[in-house]
């Protein structure tokens, strides 16, 4: 039982991965991470399930906390990028090229 | 043991905040709204008067104690503690320091008010008084100090305050060279004071670096090390006092305003070395040797500078000769053991030299800034306070009875005389007579005569009230200063006694009679050729052979640039260019070529796209993660 839901949050994760590596537009990659997150919540939700304990509820509550604060400072920072060079092509950002 | 009594650290302070407070309004007003000078010219005189009303009640203070129990100290703050070193921000008023306080806090303010009306029109008005504060308040840490380090940082406040002031006309670029030489060749002598001085520690700091403890350990010293401490000493001595070899920073100084050299370069800081040595007049006391050689090395610098003094056409330069004459003078008397005979010339010296400077100072004012005195002539009938009080000075600096300059020679040549110094009694004697010479040569030329230059002396009139009046206060002390020591009386030699360790000569009465009254046939002398040649006027002279040999000074100054200013700059040179660039630079530049190796390396992976440092960092956690797997099984 515990195997599927596993699955599926590995499946997630990877695709939150692929999302982030491969997609240039900054709200795509934006929401992969969140996919991530998810997938990470899915996880601990199932092995709190397993062992009978609320640690796991606790940590995904968290999550979804730092998540909600997170996305409000991203969604900032996209706007200042974005006044920044009228672009959300995330290579156009890279002034840390050596 | 002596009181502790808290007000005598405000002594220095006083100028010294006047020296900030000053500063910053100059800082923060000298570009758009200027303030003015009267602000600034009472703000600067608080400071000194102060310190002087301070240095009174210090002397009242002593003169009230027993005569074994005269000092009063206060231990600021303990500076730093390192080891065996102790060293106290302490100030010690004895006897010896209360006279060189009460001198400098007097002629201080007095040349503070006169500078009120000398500078008035500068525009750099506020930063003059400024400097002129923070050299007052380093002269007193100097004067108070209670040990050779506390001393040492006031010998450096007023090196600095001497070069800042030196150089205070900065746009003309002869006035900072003087400035720098002043520094440097300080900074050679500053080098003898600090071996000296870490000798000392060396030999007797471990028990106390306090002049006190220095005092009741001297015993202790082998006579080799206290001959080394006592010449290094006297190494600091000549740069700060202007001795032969380092004599040569003194007359370039006369660049600065004339209040400094009246303040610095005459009355105070060039006195310095001789209160440093009368100040260990412990040490020196018992290595007769190294009193010897001060001795020697003062007649003969002062023998040196009357000569040069004696074709100076520059009415400074002539002053500035004579004060290295005189300071010669004052070595000369603490060399021979008589500490209080050379104190007290500084004492009447200060009196009669900042009036001689002041009233140089009023003649060249009055002149449009000429000091050429081939130019002057004749100003006797346009500045007669000026011209009154200025022989006063100089009948004072030609060692004339009963003027105060008469008294403390007679009493060096006098000691050097009953302490069998013959040579030295000599030497001095004719020192004596060129002295009247050229001193009264300038008073005769400058005003005296008739008027060389008839547009400027139609021009000239008599300074303002804030110039004369200092004059005249200080015309009063150079004439009766010499009564406060006269042979018989020697009010001073008593004061000064509990702080020096001098034994006075017995002589017998025909042996002072002798010594004063050869003085005064020298002073004649010296005044009869000075006015035969000039008293009735005279042509600038045309100088041939040794005069003009002595008036480009011996060629001193381009002795010393060709023996050792040019090598030193050439082997500067030749290290610039061979060493550093073949061998210091190698290793050097080896060591930033590797990191700019390693660095370009490594510049492939800073691709600058947010994605490919994801996956770094995926690739890095998922290869952690297989690490930790392996492990844990």
């Amino acid at each position: 039982m515990i195997h599927s839901y596993l699955y599926l949050s590995i499946i997630l994760f990877c695709l939150g991965i692929v999302g982030v590596i491969s997609r240039r537009n900054v709200f795509t990659v934006f929401m992969s991470i969140e996919l991530m997150l998810n997938a990470a919540n899915l996880a601990f939700v199932a092995f709190a399930r397993v062992h009978e304990s609320m640690d796991g509820h606790v940590l995904a509550m968290m999550v979804m906390a730092v998540a909600a604060a997170e996305a409000a400072l991203a969604l900032a920072v996209v706007i200042l990028l974005h006044k920044h060079k009228s672009k959300l092509d995330t290579n156009v950002f890279s002034l840390l090229k050596g | 043991m002596g009181q502790s009594v808290h007000y005598l650290g405000l002594i220095p302070l006083f100028p010294l905040m006047g020296a900030v407070f000053i500063g910053l309004l100059h800082v923060f007003t000298c570009k758009n709204a200027k303030l003015p000078e009267k602000v600034y010219g009472l703000l600067a005189c608080v400071g000194p008067v102060l310190s002087f009303v301070m240095a009174l009640k210090v002397f009242f203070q002593l003169k009230a104690l027993p005569v074994d129990a005269r000092f009063l100290s206060h231990n600021a703050f303990t500076w730093f503690s390192v080891g065996d070193l102790h060293i106290n921000m302490g100030f010690l008023a004895d006897p010896l320091s209360c006279l060189m306080l009460l001198f400098v806090t007097l002629i201080g303010s007095l040349i503070h008010i006169y500078s009120i009306g000398y500078m008035s029109g500068d525009k750099n008005y506020g930063k003059f008084f400024a400097y002129m504060n923070l050299f007052l308040g380093s002269m007193l840490v100097l004067v108070l100090g209670d040990s050779p380090v506390v001393m040492f940082v006031g010998w450096e406040g007023v090196g600095l305050c001497s070069y800042l002031l030196i150089s205070f006309y900065s746009e003309d670029t002869n006035n900072v060279l003087a400035g720098n030489k002043a520094f440097i060749v300080n900074r050679i002598g500053d080098l003898g004071f600090v071996l000296g001085m870490s000798f000392l520690f060396w030999g007797i700091g471990a028990s106390g670096f306090d002049y006190l403890s220095l005092k009741a350990n001297v015993h202790h010293l082998t006579p080799a090390i206290a001959l080394t401490v006592c010449l290094l000493l006297f190494v600091g001595a000549t740069g700060k006092s202007a001795q032969i070899p380092l004599y040569v920073w003194l007359p370039d100084a006369m660049a600065g305003p004339t209040p400094v050299s009246a303040l610095i370069h005459a009355a105070t800081m060039v006195t310095a070395g001789v209160y440093m040595v009368a100040r260990f007049s412990f040490l020196y006391a018992h290595v007769e040797l190294a009193g010897d050689i001060v001795a020697w090395v003062g007649i003969l610098t002062a023998l040196l500078a009357a000569i040069f003094g004696m074709f100076q056409d520059d009415i400074k330069k002539v002053l500035a000769y004579s004060t290295v004459s005189q300071l010669g003078y004052m070595f000369a008397g603490v060399g021979v053991a008589a500490y209080s005979a050379g104190i007290f010339h500084v004492f009447t010296h200060a009196f009669f030299k900042a009036l001689l400077f002041l009233g140089a100072g009023s003649v060249i004012y009055a002149m449009h800034h000429e000091q050429n005195i081939w130019k002057m002539g004749g100003l006797k009938a346009k500045m007669p306070k000026t011209y009154l009080t200025m022989v006063i000075g100089a009948l004072a600096l030609a060692g004339c009875p009963p003027f105060s300059g008469f008294f403390s020679k007679d009493e060096i040549l006098f000691s050097a005389l009953a302490t069998g110094h013959y040579g030295i009694w000599a030497v001095g004697l004719l020192v004596a007579c060129m002295t009247a010479y050229y001193t009264f040569r300038m008073i005769f030329v400058v005003f005296h005569g008739e008027p060389r230059d008839q547009h400027a002396f139609d021009h000239a009139k008599e300074s303002p009230a804030v110039m004369t009046v200092p004059l005249i206060i200080l015309a009063v002390g150079a004439a009766f200063a010499g009564f406060l020591n006269m042979p018989g009386v020697q009010t001073v030699s008593h004061w000064l006694a509990p702080s020096l360790t001098e034994h006075h000569p017995h002589a017998s009465s025909f042996v002072l009679v002798f010594a004063m009254a050869t003085s005064i046939v020298a002073f004649l002398v010296g005044i009869k050729i000075a006015y035969s040649k000039f008293g009735k006027g005279a042509a600038e002279p045309v100088f041939s052979g040794f005069e003009k040999f002595a008036y480009n000074k011996f060629y001193v100054d381009e002795l010393y640039n060709a023996v050792i200013v040019q090598p030193y700059k050439a082997v500067g040179s030749s290290i610039w260019k061979t060493i550093e660039p073949n061998v210091t630079d190698g290793p050097v530049k080896a060591v930033t070529r590797l990191y700019m190796m390693i660095g370009t390396a490594f510049k492939v992976f800073q691709v600058g796209y947010v994605r490919i440092y994801a996956i770094y960092m995926i690739v890095g956690l998922s290869l952690m993660s297989l690490f930790l797997s392996q492990s844990l099984n």
